[in-house]
């Protein structure tokens, strides 16, 4: 178990990526969003988890649903929604949109939009890290659905073959946009996959942060190690649809509420209560802060100018 | 003054490279095997060896993952030199190339760059159509990717070092005719090589060189095609017909001065090139050149090219579909009465 201090830090950033994810549907709603949204709302426990593990230079390679990832990796909410308003002041400078965050000051490349992409190039970042003894992990996010990918095996199988210092992290929310995991794989557990490639493989409770933390904490180690990828399987579920105005009616009703009941937030909350960690007064300082935050957030990117037209000319080579 | 193969020219030029950078590394399939063939063409040869297995890496058979693995490792400084064995395959890595390795920088708002290299060798050499394509103009389309195609030793070399050391993805064609084996040479490849000088050079990007000289007809032409030209303006030299040949070397960046100057002196324009017409590169010379110099035309844009099939085996097969000397000397000869 770890401190205090990393505890009541995991929640706020949980908290903070439920907030963002739920102003932006309503900035969307309210049109000043353009273009699409793939909220992460339900999967916080899997990308805090995660990257409480990892030190401010190790990477992470994202996926189409990227926010939560930035934030908990330790990128602003400020150029973030800036981003996903399309302004100059974006972390990306209006160029990437929702699906393309970047922010490579905290170990975080473009994120990767084509399904299963993001793997040989979390293995090549890997490897400059091998190949310069530098001692940095890469933890890599994909889909369920990646992982019928052709890049993805291969991406896979190169790591491994080459024991390279990356964490395979499988966010398992049991849809590939609306195609339910069973239609995809044959295997029971993703995890199973892992020894097809002569790696470790693990099941874990992808809505229990602390379960995720643990089991990504011993895939980081044996990454650091010089020992190779780790394929941890987080069980998990998305709150809302595949992407904005995606009602996800191919989802059952009972299955819903369900995981609904396994909301990785309030159990985390319940933990640290009974822990004696948190109260509920400090929980809604936490909350307070974190709506400021956002606010903020809002208003900046608001104020921000829309880029100018020419600079679409701009960045297409170094 | 010591001569090179093109084959010997790519090898001096990575080895060169690697002595002064430690960042650059080679990736590919049957590079550096121990008692294998350094590489398809045997352009590697010898260099793990020198260099080592960490810095000559020899992957699985998983193009995917060697253009991924070069991107990531370009992203964080540094300069992979990766390779297809055959340019038919750099399809398997159509999604790295266009997606990955073209788009990231200008995603990301300039955060990261991608300095690699794909060296991707090119053309038919009776081997049927998934180890013939000439896939060129695919690349030219991609807004992000840089493309070379040299076709003499010299150019080779400083071209490539100049590509290891370019900060954006650079995609290197090289023809398998031109490598400079005999067994290349008996199948109608040209033996092409090149006096160097001893001390180190570079040659810039977006700088066409003109291979001949002449007044009547422009041909622009790439890689074998350049060679072909060359033999064909011999033959239409005896007919009274001066031929320029302009070799644009990069075809991103490219050096358009240097066509229209020579248009604007011939009045003529043929381009040839290995590829399939339709959508083709040459397509695009013509409406560049359609479209910025058509009053110093005489005569309409010519194109040689494959005809549009799939690249056959049988040898009478392939000679019919690629272009020879003898298409080259009647395009030349519609225009020039």
């Amino acid at each position: 178990m770890t401190d205090e201090a990393t505890l009541i830090e995991m929640y706020r950033k949980m908290l903070k990526i439920r907030h963002f994810e739920q102003r932006v549907y309503y900035l969307f709603l309210e049109g000043a969003i353009p273009g699409t949204l793939h909220l992460y709302t339900g999967q916080e426990a899997v990308a805090v988890g995660v990257c409480s593990n990892l030190r401010r230079d190790d990477f992470i390679l994202s996926t189409h649903r990227p926010h939560g990832h930035y934030i908990a990796k330790g990128g602003g909410v400020d150029r973030l929604m800036a981003e996903l308003f399309g302004k100059e002041t974006g972390c990306c400078k209006g160029k990437g949109g929702s699906m393309h965050i970047c922010d490579f000051g905290v170990g975080m490349p473009p994120a990767i939009a084509i399904v299963g992409a993001n793997v040989p190039i979390a293995a090549g970042i890997a490897l400059s890290f091998k190949m310069n003894v530098t001692g940095q992990v890469v933890a890599c996010f994909f889909g369920e659905g990646a992982i019928n990918q052709g890049m993805w095996h291969e991406g896979v199988n190169i790591a491994a073959v080459w024991k390279l210092p990356v964490v395979l992290v499988c966010e398992n929310n049991l849809y590939a946009a609306s195609t339910h995991v069973s239609k995809a794989t044959l295997v029971r557990n993703i995890s199973e996959r892992a020894c097809a490639y002569g790696i470790p493989g693990v099941v874990v409770d992808g809505n229990d942060v602390l379960a995720v933390f643990e089991a990504t904490k011993k895939a980081v180690q044996r990454a650091r190690q010089g020992l190779g990828p780790t394929l941890v399987d987080c069980l998990t579920y998305r709150h809302g649809g595949h992407s904005r105005g995606d009602p996800a009616t191919y989802r059952p009703k009972d299955e819903v509420e369900e995981w609904l009941k396994k909301d990785p937030i309030p159990r985390f909350k319940a933990k640290l209560i009974e822990m004696k960690i948190l109260t509920e007064k400090k929980s809604e300082e936490i909350e307070k802060d974190i709506v400021e935050e956002i606010e903020e957030a809002v208003k900046f990117a608001r104020e921000s100018p829309l880029p100018l037209a020419e600079t679409a000319l701009e960045d297409i080579y170094a | 003054m010591r001569q090179l193969t093109i084959s010997e020219a790519i090898r001096e030029a990575l080895r060169e490279e690697m002595l002064r950078d430690e960042s650059v590394f080679l990736i590919g399939e049957d590079i550096g095997i121990e008692g294998g063939f350094g590489g398809p063409f045997g352009v590697t040869k010898g260099l793990a060896e020198e260099f080592g297995h960490e810095r000559v890496r020899d992957t699985p058979i998983s193009e995917s993952a060697i253009m991924g693995v070069a991107i990531g490792a370009a992203m964080m400084g540094m300069r992979p030199v990766a390779e297809v064995q055959y340019g038919d395959f750099i399809f398997c890595a159509m999604d790295e190339v266009v997606n990955q390795a073209a788009k990231l920088r200008y995603m990301s708002g300039g955060q990261v760059n991608i300095p690699m290299v794909i060296r991707i060798p090119t053309g038919a050499t009776r081997r049927g159509a998934q180890h013939a394509q000439s896939p060129e103009a695919f690349f030219v389309h991609v807004p992000g990717l840089k493309v070379v195609a040299p076709c003499t030793p010299y150019d080779v070399k400083g071209l490539l070092k100049t590509a290891i050391r370019d900060d954006n993805p650079v995609l290197f064609f090289e023809h398998k005719l031109l490598y400079g084996g005999r067994g290349y040479r008996a199948m109608g490849g040209l033996e092409v090589i090149s006096d160097f000088p001893e001390e180190e050079y570079l040659i810039p990007f977006g700088l066409a060189d003109v291979k001949r000289k002449g007044d009547d007809v422009t041909i622009v032409a790439k890689l074998l095609m350049v060679h072909k030209s060359l033999v064909a303006s011999r033959n239409l030299e005896k007919e009274g017909i001066s031929v320029e040949i302009v070799d644009p070397r990069t075809l991103v960046p490219f050096d358009k001065d240097t066509v229209i100057e020579s248009v604007k002196k011939t009045g003529r324009l043929v381009i040839v090139e290995e590829e399939t017409k339709t959508g083709g590169w040459g397509a695009e010379i013509a409406a560049l050149v359609a479209e910025e110099a058509i009053d110093y035309l005489d005569a309409p844009i010519m194109r040689v090219s494959a005809f549009d099939t799939p690249i056959p085996a049988s040898p009478p097969l392939e000679d019919y579909v690629i272009p020879d000397e003898n298409r080259i000397v009647e395009a030349v000869k519609k225009i020039v009465k």
